[in-house]
């Protein structure tokens, strides 16, 4: 069934009223930050400097003039708008060398874990546009495993972080339940718990990343794969 | 925020999308087949020790619209109890909303992908018109007839699948669906359709599976049941069958008037073994009259 109780941040960071703009603010920074700052780095080849002065300084921009409202659900996804009009202001910001950081709202980023994570990740091919695609999908699931961790019962997380999110481990079910004093069904209960937990909360968080319905509809099938 | 490699990001890709079977008897197995309306899979039915393949509704279009068109479909199914069409065994609702439905699961190949002599894929085509014919005779117009999504069993089955976009006889859908090439023109313009839109598709599929040069009774066969015009089409599958039926056993076809040689030739055909024993028998006569005038 479609997520009903979550709402569009992109329509609510053009709302009237200034405490849902700030929360739709610090998910939309949430969400997209990292992909932006990681796409300069990476796939602009940025320096560490640069990238995030001109991460901080889009960001904020977005804020206080409002420039996410030009968006035109008809035309592209948002997450490709976004990518275009940050490379707009890139552009800009360099060509009149006025590169500075913008007052008013002020944007708290862990720039030294992005680091982190870049030195971290492999696979660096593609066209830019790829990598900022792959660099959103992993935010939008990363987001999703937080809220997640937040929500669920902590054993039942803890057995999902132990087998659907690192890399390094092999466990068989019966292994993973050994690990944590449990049968191996209720290994499998407690997955299949965590994995529709976890969906719902990545359809969540795509139904707030998403002007409109078609669009909606056209991330959930570039992001889950259903016409890969 | 928690890191994910790219090798999480995949692996979560794949289960996010995985529907969960955890409160059913069916476990999955692994994906067979993805269509516009949802994905397959093979899942094994742990009541019955059985293999089932397991029609889920893809995310995206998990809308109430959505689910309905399914569970009309699923309906439709249930309600075609014929060898020739694949039949369903069970329904429900996933806990995240999507409907999924449990059907035979069928090994062998897609119409398609088979490469047989044109006796044999006539026979097929005769079993695929008897299934159709069934479905017309229960008010069900298929609407996307193609070799595609024609099965066959490694034992002989032929199974026509994929009753997505069937309607009631005469419904109108405000969405045009069906695949172009095969569609009737009538079905393309979004107008009501009825039996004769199927016997387009089967027209243009016989076409299809058949070498491109054909008999000239053959051909009007495909040419007349894929007329543009409704009214030029057969009548019903079951008609369009007797033709090629009677086309198999070398006799005359409603769709073709033969000129005298063909009837001839035909004639010829299928009096094979008739008219071998009579010439073999004047040759005989002549060698021996030959022999006793030397």
């Amino acid at each position: 069934m479609f997520p009903t109780t979550r709402r569009s941040v992109i329509a609510a960071l053009a709302s009237d009223d200034s405490d849902e703009r700030r929360r739709a603010f610090d998910t939309f920074v949430a969400l997209y930050w990292k992909p932006l700052y990681k796409y300069l780095r990476v796939a602009r080849g940025r320096e560490v400097a640069d990238a995030e002065d001109l991460t901080q300084s889009f960001l904020a921009k977005c804020f206080e003039n409002g420039s996410l409202s030009a968006y035109d659900a008809a035309k592209a996804s948002f997450r490709t708008f976004l990518r275009l009009l940050f490379d707009r202001f890139v552009a800009n910001e360099l060509k009149a060398s006025q590169r500075q950081k913008r007052g008013g709202r002020s944007v708290q980023l862990d720039f030294g874990d992005a680091e982190i994570e870049i030195a971290r990740e492999h696979d660096r091919g593609g066209s830019p546009e790829d990598y900022f695609q792959r660099e959103w999908a992993r935010s939008v699931f990363s987001l999703a495993v937080e809220r997640l961790r937040d929500e669920a019962d902590l054993t039942r997380f803890a057995i999902f972080e132990a087998y659907d999110l690192d890399d390094a481990s092999h466990a068989s079910y019966r292994e993973t339940g050994e690990r944590f004093g449990i049968s191996e069904s209720n290994v499998t209960n407690a997955l299949a718990a965590m994995r529709r937990c976890f969906r719902g909360i990545v359809l969540d968080v795509l139904r707030e990343a998403t002007a409109s319905e078609a669009e909606y509809r056209a991330e959930v099938r570039s992001l889950l794969g259903v016409d890969a | 925020m928690t890191w994910l490699s790219d090798n999480a990001v995949a692996h979560l890709r794949a289960v996010a999308e995985l529907p969960d079977f955890s409160h059913t008897r069916y476990q999955l197995q692994r994906e067979i087949a993805r269509g516009g309306m949802g994905v397959v899979y093979e899942a094994e039915d742990a009541e019955l020790h059985r293999h089932v393949a397991i029609k889920v509704l893809a995310s995206e279009l998990a809308s109430e619209d959505a689910i309905e068109r399914m569970r009309v479909e699923a309906r439709t199914i249930a309600r075609l109890e014929h060898p020739g069409i694949v039949p369903l065994h069970d329904v429900g609702l996933l806990p995240d909303g999507r409907l999924w439905y449990a059907m035979k699961l069928v090994r062998g190949r897609r119409l398609d992908e088979l490469n047989a002599p044109a006796a044999d894929l006539l026979r097929v085509f005769l079993r695929i018109c008897e299934a159709v014919a069934f479905a017309h005779a229960n008010g069900i117009v298929h609407c996307d007839l193609k070799p595609e999504n024609v099965m066959l069993g490694d034992f002989g089955e032929v199974l026509v699948m994929d009753w997505g976009v069937a309607r009631e006889t005469g419904a109108r859908d405000a969405q045009i669906a069906g695949t172009r090439g095969f569609m009737a023109p009538e079905q393309e313009r979004g107008d009501a359709v009825d039996a004769s839109a199927d016997i387009f598709a089967l027209g243009v599929m016989l076409r299809t599976i058949l070498p491109s040069k054909l008999p000239h009774a053959l051909d009007a066969i495909c040419a007349k049941a894929s007329a543009s015009v409704k009214s030029d089409r057969y009548e019903t599958a079951r008609h369009l069958a007797d033709d090629v039926s009677r086309w198999l056993d070398s006799q005359p076809v409603s769709a073709y008037r033969e000129n005298v040689f063909e009837r001839a030739g035909r004639w010829l055909s299928r009096n094979r073994a008739l008219v071998t024993i009579v010439l073999a028998y004047l040759v005989m006569r002549v060698i021996v009259i030959f022999w006793i005038h030397r």
